[in-house]
């Protein structure tokens, strides 16, 4: 398939590995944003590709890792209720609540449908106008524009039985909050591709400023991941700390202006609660006054609804990157894709899922 | 959810500016897809899609200048192949 064999080239990849073997002289740590990322790294086997030395560490862009238990319970007691179609992407289907997850919700005759897209939710809203509707609108940059149309387009129809249970996030408050911790560990950011692609980059050039350290937007195939950790090597050992976008083809500096535009209009910045990283300012999105009516944390009178965490999964400390997911006493044993503890055992771009799937240790 | 994936834009079923839906092939699978957010985006065209919209238009130019600049490394490190 174009635009991914040819970023499948395994010579290119062992061709970068040994640019970066001559390149790097000393020990560094660099971290990959995005969950997606992760599994590409496990997955290819990249991280045995590198020179002693270079570490990668996995970082928390795994959205639905970070919603919060209290988020999870919410959308579980929504879906519970009677006359309520709940939809979600499949990824949340199986993240457990204090209580059970969504599928028990289905078990126990509750209608909660798997989509691919929030517009399939707005079509359902359409056909079904004596029930109540909700999509469970998880992620990051990346879905946000997705969301945001289903509002508008909601609100554009007049549909009054559509509503968005948000838990949006935002990276670079996430980022800003890694690197200003004391207990920072890495010295070289590879940023999201997908989520510079609605964004820009333009946000990223203080980080790299200010908390000095090089930031290379990259993409998700092997041969771009690799050659996002060559650019970033090269720019730690040329004491560079500057912005590079090794997914020019996809990533422009400004981003996607159409789709910012109908984010600003339906959502707003507020303060976000994380999982494993806790509450981190201006990091996630709700909607606007304007848009309240289509808020389900409002509409089923959820907004106070507290959740305490489980002891038992340690993901709080893989999502910041302190443990790798072979480490976890759980790994594997107590805790796998089957019978998941916490969330990054189960998601497609969850790190404790993907050492299980393709590395085990 | 950040796992988008490139497709081909076959046709463009309706030019409304709130929707513009499309036909796009993912490696031979075929889904109806929103041009929303790519006004430019042409019959022909690859896009990188995240549930249900198109995000960006893959740049082919700079597609082509990234691999070319693989290539040449490959060339000066003595081309060696595995």
């Amino acid at each position: 398939m174009k635009y991914v064999d040819e970023y499948r080239d395994a010579q290119v990849v062992h061709r970068l590995a040994r640019d970066l073997a001559h390149a790097c002289t000393r020990s560094w740590k660099i971290m990959e944003v995005c969950g997606g990322q992760t599994h590409a790294i496990v997955k290819f086997g990249i991280a045995e590709l590198l020179p002693a030395g270079i570490e990668l560490i996995h970082g928390p862009g795994c959205p639905v890792c970070v919603t919060p238990l209290a988020m999870i319970d919410k959308a579980i007691i929504i879906a519970a209720r009677p006359g309520v179609i709940f939809c979600s992407f499949g990824d949340m289907l199986r993240v457990p609540g204090s209580a059970g997850d969504l599928l028990t919700v289905k078990a126990n005759g509750g209608d909660v449908r798997m989509v691919y897209s929030p517009r399939d939710a707005v079509n359902i809203a359409q056909a079904n106008p004596d029930r109540e509707v909700v999509f469970f609108a998880v992620g990051f940059e990346t879905t946000a524009p997705a969301n945001a149309m289903a509002v508008y387009q909601a609100s554009q129809q007049g549909l009054r039985n559509f509503s968005l249970l948000v838990a949006q996030v935002l990276v670079p408050p996430a980022l800003k909050a890694l690197l200003a911790s004391p207990e920072r560990r890495v010295q070289g950011i590879l940023a999201a591709g997908h989520v510079c692609t609605v964004m820009g980059y333009h946000e990223y050039e203080s980080l790299a400023r200010d908390y000095c350290v090089p930031i290379v937007v990259t993409g998700f195939e092997p041969v771009d991941i690799m050659q996002g950790i060559c650019l970033c090597i090269r720019q730690l050992e040329e004491g560079r700390t500057e912005v590079e976008n090794q997914y020019a083809r996809s990533v422009r500096r400004e981003g996607n202006l159409p789709a910012q535009r109908l984010i600003s209009e339906v959502f707003t910045v507020t303060t976000q609660q994380w999982r494993g990283l806790g509450e981190i300012p201006s990091s996630g999105l709700r909607l606007r006054e304007t848009y309240k009516a289509y808020d389900a944390e409002e509409r089923f009178a959820l907004g106070a609804y507290q959740a305490a965490e489980s002891s038992d999964c340690r993901s709080g400390l893989v999502l910041q990157g302190a443990l790798r997911p072979s480490e976890c006493p759980c790994f594997g044993n107590c805790c796998t894709p089957e019978k998941p503890l916490g969330a990054p055992m189960v998601s497609s771009e969850g790190a404790c899922a993907a050492y299980y799937l393709y590395r085990r240790r | 959810m950040c796992l988008g994936i490139p497709g081909k834009v076959l046709s463009i079923l309706e030019e409304d500016a709130l929707s513009r839906p499309a036909k796009v092939n993912f490696g031979g699978v075929t889904k109806e897809i929103s041009l929303a957010f790519v006004p430019e985006a042409q019959c022909g065209d690859y896009v990188i899609v995240h549930a249900g919209f198109a995000l960006s238009v893959l740049n082919e130019e700079e597609a082509r200048e990234t691999l070319k600049y693989l290539q040449q490394m490959g060339e000066v490190n003595g081309g060696c192949s595995e």
